[in-house]
């Protein structure tokens, strides 16, 4: 296992650096001259040649991805345009916020979605089964930005309809923006995750299905143990293999969904901060917040892969 | 804990036109139709029959573990005296892996993959004993030895996928027997195992058997396993049994046309074959169209038109066998000094 563990680390060294690569060029794929664009149209054409000699944007390509690689293994990014603040104190300040964000989701996600999928499963075809898998394909379907923007209108907003919510007479309990206290953190966590809970609760309905239809799980009712024990025990670990591989990949999409969801709740994350970021044309930290999260990306999947390893005995990777 | 206070019975099951069905949009499958059958206490009864006779379905309706869309419809199974019809579901699983366990075909797919042997053989006596995790590991490492497994500690801790199949089966054997049980039912536990093993596995069966005192259901479509290790034999065909009988009277005498037939299938061990084995001709009526009259008519040699049009009654003679044939019965329409042992198929004599 150690020796698993140790070589998947070393396997994510040339993904990590293909990333670096994407993220450089991305600068040098933008159609136009990248110190144009960052100097702004109307730039004096001086302002334009000291944004390039700054950013080094006059040296041949492989020196400047070098120097570039070189920096960000040391820990430094460069600085952004707009404050002229250090790219990664920008990220840092944000970082938490948008990992909590996509792990409290997450969590969210396969609470709701594992037991909404185990219900499914062990009532197949009855009408809790159809409610549930029809309820999925609506969180599925719909796009997370307007999910956020009705339960601001719902519950932060409150427009005419606080009868059928008994509990919380005030409307404005929810916050409709920011991040940090639990009134603030509900709405978005209930945005993004909604999502994958419909994902997951699929996946594990699917997968359930096929492991309960296993010999084994004959074996185990015919042993007299309990049909709960049989479930959770029997047949949701089995079920579980292909569930987090799902899993991982959607804590990594949470990370891109944050940028809409951190947009609609105006909460200071990685994801606003590329958006602002793009807007202003401030490259840097768009690469740095990009390899950022593209490298957590890399990290989840190595979790998974160990995850994986872990539940299915049967991979025997050493 | 096991119920020692039930009434009296002399045997271990009986079955009576137990009816097991599959229901689809528009039809009703009858794979087990009015089977009767009995086991005597500590006796081994093989079950035989083409696939799809019905053998598998008989053995998990004794299990009570017939899934949708298929259902007991009707009949009775006496285990101990006590019909296991009548019971609640939890009563049942009282009695699933504590006083009725079964072994499964496939040993490569009946075993849990992500847990380990240890584990798995432990549930049984943590569900059944109330034992704690260390007791139960240690009767488990007990049954391990048992079952004649090398090494049985460090078996305790590996996966099924680390095994073989005939390990896997002895472990499957280990995990049946964990209770106690005073039925065990095997359904076809040697099928998928190499002829070597199979020997092996048959030997264990039959010596924790004796050792142990249970009835055996042993479900194959192996005569020569039948011969060697049962007691009675029933003949399963279209969902019902044919011939039931000792295994002496079975092999020496068979009755039914279709046992017949299915001895005469064998290669004979002491001499050469001179041209084609015998067959059965045609095949296994699907379930869906099934004949009217006796279900083995259209492959019958013997076959009248009673045959064809009604379905004959179970007999017993007066040594308790049974068959269900017409041309033992009284209303016989075809050729009373008929020689069941005379032809085979169609047309030879």
């Amino acid at each position: 296992m150690f020796k698993f563990i140790v070589r998947r680390i070393i396997q994510t060294i040339p993904v990590i650096i293909g990333v670096t690569i994407i993220v450089f060029s991305m600068m040098h794929l933008v159609p136009g001259d990248p110190a144009q664009i960052m100097a702004g149209e109307s730039a004096p054409a001086q302002q334009v040649e000291n944004i390039r000699e700054r950013l080094g944007l006059n040296e041949p390509l492989p020196k400047q991805y070098l120097s570039y690689l070189g920096n960000a293994l040391l820990g430094d990014l460069g600085n952004s345009m707009r404050s002229g603040r250090a790219v990664t104190d920008e990220i840092s300040a944000r970082f938490w916020v948008t990992i909590e964000l996509a792990i409290y989701s997450t969590i969210l996600a396969v609470f709701i979605g594992l037991i909404a999928g185990v219900i499914s499963a062990t009532k197949k075809y009855s009408p809790q089964d159809t409610i549930i898998m029809l309820i999925a394909l609506f969180g599925l379907s719909m796009p997370n930005f307007w999910l956020g923007l009705m339960l601001i209108q719902w519950f932060s907003i409150g427009i005419d309809l606080p009868n059928w919510f008994p509990f919380i007479n005030d409307t404005s309990w929810f916050k409709p923006s920011g991040w940090g206290s639990f009134q603030q953190i509900v709405l978005p966590v209930i945005t993004l995750g909604t999502g994958s809970a419909a994902i997951i609760a699929r996946m594990t309905r699917s997968s359930m299905l096929e492991v309960i239809g296993q010999d084994y799980i004959r074996t185990a009712r015919a042993k007299g143990i309990k049909e709960r024990i049989v479930i959770y025990r029997h047949a949701l670990k089995n079920a579980l293999i292909p569930v987090v591989t799902v899993v991982g990949l959607q804590f990594g999409g949470l990370l891109g969904g944050a940028v809409l969801t951190e947009t609609v709740f105006a909460i200071n994350g990685m994801g606003k901060l590329v958006i602002d970021s793009i807007a202003a044309r401030d490259f840097p930290v768009v690469q740095g917040t990009i390899l950022v999260i593209a490298l957590l990306f890399v990290l989840v999947n190595l979790f998974v892969d160990i995850t994986y390893r872990l539940l299915n005995k049967r991979i025997d990777l050493d | 804990m096991k119920n020692n206070t039930s009434k009296e019975y002399e045997n271990i099951l009986e079955i009576n036109h137990l009816q097991t069905s599959f229901f689809t949009k528009n039809a009703e499958i009858k794979a087990v139709d009015g089977l009767s059958f009995t086991i005597p206490k500590k006796k081994t009864l093989g079950v035989v029959g083409e696939s799809g006779s019905g053998k598998s379905i008989t053995s998990l309706s004794i299990m009570r573990l017939i899934d949708n869309p298929g259902k007991i419809v009707g009949g009775e199974i006496y285990f101990k005296g006590e019909d296991l019809l009548q019971k609640s579901e939890s009563e049942m699983r009282k009695i699933r892996g504590n006083e009725i366990s079964m072994i499964f075909q496939e040993p490569m797919t009946s075993l849990n993959p992500t847990l380990t042997v240890g584990q798995q053989i432990s549930e049984s006596y943590i569900t059944h004993q109330e034992l704690s995790k260390k007791e139960a590991k240690q009767k488990s490492l007990e049954m391990l030895k048992l079952v004649g497994i090398p090494s049985p500690k460090k078996r305790l801790k590996q996966y099924p996928h680390e095994l073989s199949g005939g390990m896997r089966q002895r472990i499957m054997i280990a995990m049946a027997l964990a209770c106690d049980p005073d039925l065990l039912i095997a359904d076809e536990p040697t099928t998928a195992l190499d002829v070597t093993i199979q020997a092996q596995i048959l030997d264990l069966i039959n010596e924790l058997q004796d050792r142990l005192g249970m009835g055996v259901l042993l479900i194959t479509h192996d005569l020569g396993i039948v011969a060697e290790t049962c007691d009675y034999v029933a003949v399963m065909y279209g969902g019902q049994v044919m011939e039931f009988a000792d295994v002496k009277s079975l092999f020496t005498h068979p009755k039914h046309p279709y046992t017949v037939g299915l001895m005469k299938s064998i290669p004979p061990h002491d001499r050469d074959v001179e041209g084609d084995l015998d067959v059965i001709k045609g095949s296994v009526p699907s379930p869906v169209e099934m004949p009217n009259g006796c279900r083995f008519a259209p492959r019958c040699p013997f076959a009248t038109d009673l045959c064809h049009q009604k379905l004959p009654n179970i007999e017993t003679d007066s040594y308790g066998n049974q068959i269900r044939c017409w041309i033992y019965s009284d209303e016989w329409d075809g050729d009373p000094e008929v020689n069941v042992h005379a032809k085979t198929t169609e047309g030879t004599t």
